[in-house]
């Protein structure tokens, strides 16, 4: 053996620690998910084991405190199967970085470490634990297993050994026929349709050569539906009710022109940055985003989820010159949990809802952002394909919104290392989910990297250390470095630090590896921000330089890899129209007997969409920050929206709310979407939001794509920008994702069309701000806005299984007048308590108020303004829109600034009480609808 | 004027906030990152007040504050000792108290929630004497943590107890961890060094207390810091 032999087994000397822990509450939440699973489980314990590559003795208290934490060795253990998780080769594992990190303040050097979790199942069968693996414990995308019964002798985990790959391949394309083009795309997960790769064998004719494999796929990740909202952009020939007519294009038509007409003074930027950013304070602007990451959080919700947060946070981070975080906003659309039928390929609801609110709890604590607002509404049809939004907002300095670069700048990435995890994710989000979808595509976050960056980038920000900041989302490099060279660049690939050897340069360019940010930096300023990325624990490269050649040219190790026109790359996308079309549906109303209200209003109260979701919201820090002001609950009901200062020591606030209504979308793309904005602005107001300060995000998802449901799709467009323009809400950015389907052999399941409108309120002074629970008894209660027959879509039909017509419909004129009314009452604190109707109408909204504030009600049901209600349930469970219940002390006063009808009054008495002409219609004590509404989702 | 240092590293995140109350309790406060301390650039002799904050610092790999509990330990030992041994104060928050135990520098350890959860709530608390909680007899503050259950015997350290409305020793979720005794703070011998799991520096407005629209008027947590700089200012 030669001694480079000697000293690379050496290297290689590979130790393992084993834990356990103090309390094992890993071992208790595994036993009950099992128990969920159905299998009869005696106990589970568990340990957790560290391999680490390393010469020296490896202090053991550095790993245990001998109480929390003790070593141990478990190679057998008596009645036991014994399984062990780990990482597959290749994919990062989080702790490393600290491992070798501690290692080395107790001057002990590591170089290679990985951790594997240890699980004792006793009293299982050999058939349950294969089961209980494969539906619990592994992600077979990312991790490998590995079980005995009793025993377990394992060799240790180890570095992935690869060589150095440096090579480019041709893809032949100039000369291929229209099917060897199509099967070139779908064989290189391009999802470029003939067209457009036709574009591209057109380019590379002209040019005379084939496509290098880095430059294919770059120009299939900026032409991606996720990078270039093709559908949104692109023109379309629509037709409504046989008539048809030309749209130039959903964004410029509809979306840009609502906040182009609008004409607010107080937005900053809209559209063309990685966020919207509204104004705030004289010195501090506000940046607002939600993203979706609904493709990865279906393969894996605990790491899709999580990177679905890591991602909206780099967005927000990369606004004009980096805003900081300011609070997380989550909402999440699932099948029910408690379905029961679950085709091959999909993970059963309940583990994709527990996944990811972990992901996002592990993900949004670390980063010490609070989640303060959030929302989740469930549908079969989400069974295949859940929705998870994220949504960050952040602060910016003012006169920090714009950025540039000019040539020579340097390219820096900071941040990160770039390994194999997650290629593809651009172009694989563009195309419908089925049992075979890309495994690489998903990504593993580390939320103290990205810690680690916030941390760093606000310094050089305020230090003015660079020109122009974005981050690595979609598309990596490729789409980051790709974007900024608007006149060019020159990137040295080599120079980026990567995980492990053996990237292939093509998947160095486009790999979506986490918590990496791309710099322009002057060069005078190279070195100062290379000091501080050092103080900071940052790695940071040098990646090349920005250019004037009108170029992208990616050169590794004097290959080139990529060499194209910046021209054709965002330019070159043909564009074809679209044709979309849209008919009224057949449905007619069902009939059904007069229920009893107070057994139907219980049952309501526990529908999954409506009821309590306090197991999910205590999991999310709210708090930190310390610049809360509402929180997610108002007593001990559901808050309608949160509020926070935007600065310590600082009265301003923003107030922060949502609506989702995707049940509408059977009936009428267009009531729903109304609906949504509608619902944001109720909320907005309730919690004492200003109506003539807020922004919107849209966030559209939906299914199959094809002419109808582009039709649906332009009908929902419509709405926005008709109830946008009348309510003074400009949209300030926004975000679409099709193709949320999911393919069994020749069926396929299609999410409800959904938005999600996300409001943002910037408010003057938070102590004006107000909550939905009671506050005294005696006080008066009002309603303010009128209740239509309008049971379409409402959660009282879906108790019977029906779905109906009387879809709720917006009526903006009014409504703008009455919230407008109902915030200058406010700043005058005559509103005590106030919540909108929603999901399950006036009933379900007059029990939340009783269970926020611990008080009861009484209210005469007829006198609640109404037209064309013809039965009590109409009155009660109706979901008209733009309704208001407000509690008032001084009804004089209140009555000269609001228009609103007296309704009840707050009671001593803990029960809610409805009455119709004098006669009972409900009688229900708080405490029997608390349970009712807390019993549905906790575990 | 008081002169105090709030530690920070990856994955600290009360800092902003904790900086805050303390200037507001009367302190010139520095934020400083544990690599200046260790590089010698920030020395802890100019201090009188040293605050751990909360979060979750190196990602609690290898448990709850044990990583930076090292550093400070394997690189910060001396200073740290002296800090402690000249009477100054020390304070850790949540994590912060996690880090504390760790070192050694407060009796008891951190071990995971008997609910299994991490969970974020508002506490009330049952003060008991200590330079920290003069004029203190109840105060409510959030907590938001996975692992704040003290174990160890050190109910002859707490200076803080979780109780119920009535100010008796409670159940979850009243007790948000079930630590035994309710024991949410702790102080050493000396009665300098305090590590508590909720968090004063997030009561420290009006409006932070949760109820307060229903006329619970917040901003009570600042005492706890204001204390702390009173002491200074008179004894340090």
């Amino acid at each position: 053996m030669t001694s480079e032999q000697l000293s690379s087994e050496k290297a290689l000397r590979i130790q393992t620690i084993e834990i356990a822990p103090g309390k094992d509450v890993l071992g208790e939440h595994v036993a009950a998910a099992i128990q969920e699973l159905g299998v009869a489980v005696q106990k589970v314990e568990t340990t957790k084991r560290y391999y680490v590559a390393c010469q020296d003795t490896l202090p053991q208290e550095l790993f245990a405190d001998g109480k929390t934490a003790k070593v141990t060795k478990t190679t057998s253990v008596s009645n036991a199967w014994i399984v062990e998780v780990r990482y597959k080769p290749g994919v990062m594992d989080p702790v490393q970085q600290s491992i070798i990190k501690t290692l080395s303040d107790a001057d002990v050097h590591a170089t290679w470490a990985a951790t594997a979790q240890r699980y004792f199942l006793f009293g299982v069968s050999h058939d349950e634990v294969k089961k209980i693996c494969k539906e619990l414990l592994v992600n077979d995308l990312l991790q490998d297993v590995l079980f005995g019964w009793e025993i377990l002798t394992v060799d240790p985990a180890k570095p992935i050994q690869t060589e150095e790959n440096t090579i480019v391949k041709d893809v032949p394309l100039i000369q291929a026929t229209d099917e060897e083009l199509m099967v070139a795309s779908k064989d290189l997960t391009l999802s470029l349709n003939l067209d457009e790769m036709k574009a591209v064998q057109e380019y590379f004719k002209e040019l005379g050569r084939d496509p290098r494999d880095a430059e294919i796929q770059m120009i299939a990740q900026t032409w991606s539906e996720h990078c270039k909202h093709k559908i949104f952009t692109s023109p379309i020939s629509y037709t409504e009710n046989g008539v048809t007519h030309s749209i130039g294009s959903l964004m410029k038509d509809y979306i840009k022109k609502a906040t182009s007409d609008i004409q607010s003074d107080w937005v900053v930027s809209v559209f063309h940055d990685n966020a919207g950013i509204v104004k705030g304070t004289d010195e501090m602007n506000v940046a607002f985003k939600v993203e979706t990451h609904n493709h990865p959080s279906a393969l894996d919700p605990y790491g899709g989820a999580g990177t679905g947060i890591g991602g909206v946070i780099r967005d927000v981070l990369g606004v004009g010159k980096g805003a900081r975080p300011l609070f997380n906003t989550d909402v999440f659309c699932f099948a029910p949990p408690t379905t029961s039928e679950i085709p091959a390929g999909i993970l059963h609801p309940r583990r994709i809802l527990k996944g990811v609110v972990a992901g996002v709890r592990d993900y949004g604590n670390r980063m010490g952002i609070p989640t303060i607002n959030g929302s989740i509404t469930f549908h079969p049809n989400y069974l295949g394909a859940p929705l998870v939004f994220c949504g960050t907002a952040g602060i910016i300095p003012a006169g920090m919104e714009e950025k540039s670069i000019q040539p020579g700048d340097i390219i820096v990435v900071v941040g990160g290392r770039t390994g194999r995890d997650g290629i593809h994710g651009a172009t694989f989000s563009s195309a419908a989910l089925d049992a075979d979808s890309a495994t690489s595509a998903v990504q593993i976050g580390n939320p103290i990297e990205e810690k680690r960056v916030l941390d760093l980038l606000m310094q050089a920000r305020d230090r003015n250390l660079y020109r122009s900041i974005t981050d690595c989302g979609a598309g990596g490099f490729s789409s980051a470095i790709g974007e900024m060279a608007e006149q060019g660049c020159h990137v040295q690939l080599e120079n980026a630090p990567v995980k492990y050897a053996g990237l292939s340069p093509w998947e160095l360019w486009l790999s979506e590896s986490q918590e990496r940010m791309v710099l322009a930096v002057p060069q005078e300023k190279l070195q100062e921000l290379l000091a501080l990325c050092a103080e900071e624990d940052v790695e940071a490269a040098v990646l090349g330089n920005f250019t004037d050649s009108n170029k992208v040219l990616v050169v590794h190790k004097e290959k080139t890899v990529v060499e194209l026109d910046v021209k054709f790359l965002h330019e070159g996308l043909p564009r074809k129209e679209k044709i979309a079309s849209w008919k009224p549906q057949k449905i007619e109303e069902p009939e059904l007997d007069e229920p009893d209200y107070g057994k139907t209003l219980l049952k309501m109260l526990g529908m999954p969409s409506i009821a309590s979701k306090e197991w999910v919201i205590r999991q999310y820090d709210h708090e930190v920050q310390g610049l809360r002001v509402q929180g997610p609950f108002s007593g001990n009901g559901p808050s309608d929206a949160s509020a926070v200062r935007i600065q310590h020591g600082k009265q301003t606030g923003v107030v922060v709310a949502n609506g989702i209504n995707p049940r509408y979308s059977a009936i009428d793309s267009y009531a729903m979407a109304a609906c949504a904005i509608d619902e944001a602005m109720r909320n907005v107001v309730c919690a004492g939001g200003n109506p003539n300060r807020t922004a919107l995000l849209d966030n559209f998802c939906w299914g199959t794509v094809n002419e109808e449901s582009l039709g649906r799709l332009v009908r929902a467009v419509k709405a926005c920008y008709d109830v946008a323009t009348l309510y003074k809400t400009p949209f300030i950015s926004g975000k679409d994702s099709f193709h949320n389907e999911f393919r069994t052999g020749q069926e396929s399941i299609s999410i409800p069309d959904t938005l999600l409108i996300s409001a943002l309120s910037i408010v003057e002074n938070v102590a004006k701000t107000t909550s939905m629970d009671l506050k005294k008894t005696g006080n008066t209660l009002y309603i303010v806005g009128s209740t239509y027959n309008e049971l379409g879509g409402s959660h009282y039909y879906e108790l019977a299984g029906a779905v109906g017509k009387n879809v709720p419909i917006v009526r903006p004129e009014m409504a703008k007048k009455h919230m407008e009314q109902l915030y200058a009452a406010m700043q005058k604190g005559l509103v005590k308590s106030c919540h909108d109707c929603s999901e399950g109408g006036l009933g379900v909204a007059l029990a939340e108020m009783t269970i926020a504030g611990d008080k009861g009600i009484h209210v005469n049901l007829e006198s609640v303004p109404q037209i064309g209600c013809a039965n009590p349930s109409q009155i009660l469970f109706s979901e008209s829109a733009s309704r208001f219940i407000v509690e008032v002390g001084d009804e004089e006063a209140f009555e000269q600034m609001v228009e609103a009808t007296k309704i009840g009054k707050v009671l001593a008495q803990k029960a809610l009480v409805v009455t119709h002409n004098e006669e009972p219609l409900i009688d229900e004590t708080i405490e029997a609808m608390s349970t009712a509404w807390r019993g549905a989702l906790t575990w | 004027m008081v002169k105090a240092i709030v530690l920070r590293t990856a994955g600290v995140n009360c800092d902003a906030e904790t900086v805050h109350a303390l200037k507001l309790a009367g302190a010139d406060v520095d934020l400083v990152h544990v690599n200046s301390l260790i590089a010698g650039k920030v020395t802890l002799d100019s201090y009188s007040i040293l605050v751990i904050p909360g979060g979750f610092s190196y990602g609690d790999d290898l448990g709850g504050g044990r990583v930076l509990a090292t550093q400070l330990v394997r690189k910060l030992r001396g200073p740290l000792d002296k800090f402690v041994q000249d009477g100054k104060i020390v304070i850790g928050v949540c994590n912060g108290f996690q880090v504390l135990t760790q070192a050694g520098l407060l009796p008891g350890k951190l071990d995971a929630n008997a609910s299994g959860k991490f969970e974020c709530r508002w506490v009330r608390l049952k003060a008991a004497p200590s330079l920290f909680t003069k004029n203190i007899e109840y105060i409510e503050m959030p907590v938001a943590h996975g692992e704040g259950r003290v174990v160890g015997d050190v109910y002859d350290n707490a200076v803080f107890l979780y109780v119920d409305s009535e100010g008796e020793e409670a159940e979850y979720p009243a007790n948000p961890n079930g630590s035994a005794h309710g024991i949410a703070g702790v102080v050493n011998e000396k009665g300098n060094v305090l590590g508590m799991m909720p968090h004063p520096e997030r009561n420290i407005y009006t409006e932070s207390h949760p109820s307060w629209t229903q006329g619970h008027v917040g901003g009570e947590g600042l005492k706890i810091y204001q204390n702390a700089v009173r002491y200074a200012e008179e004894h340090l």
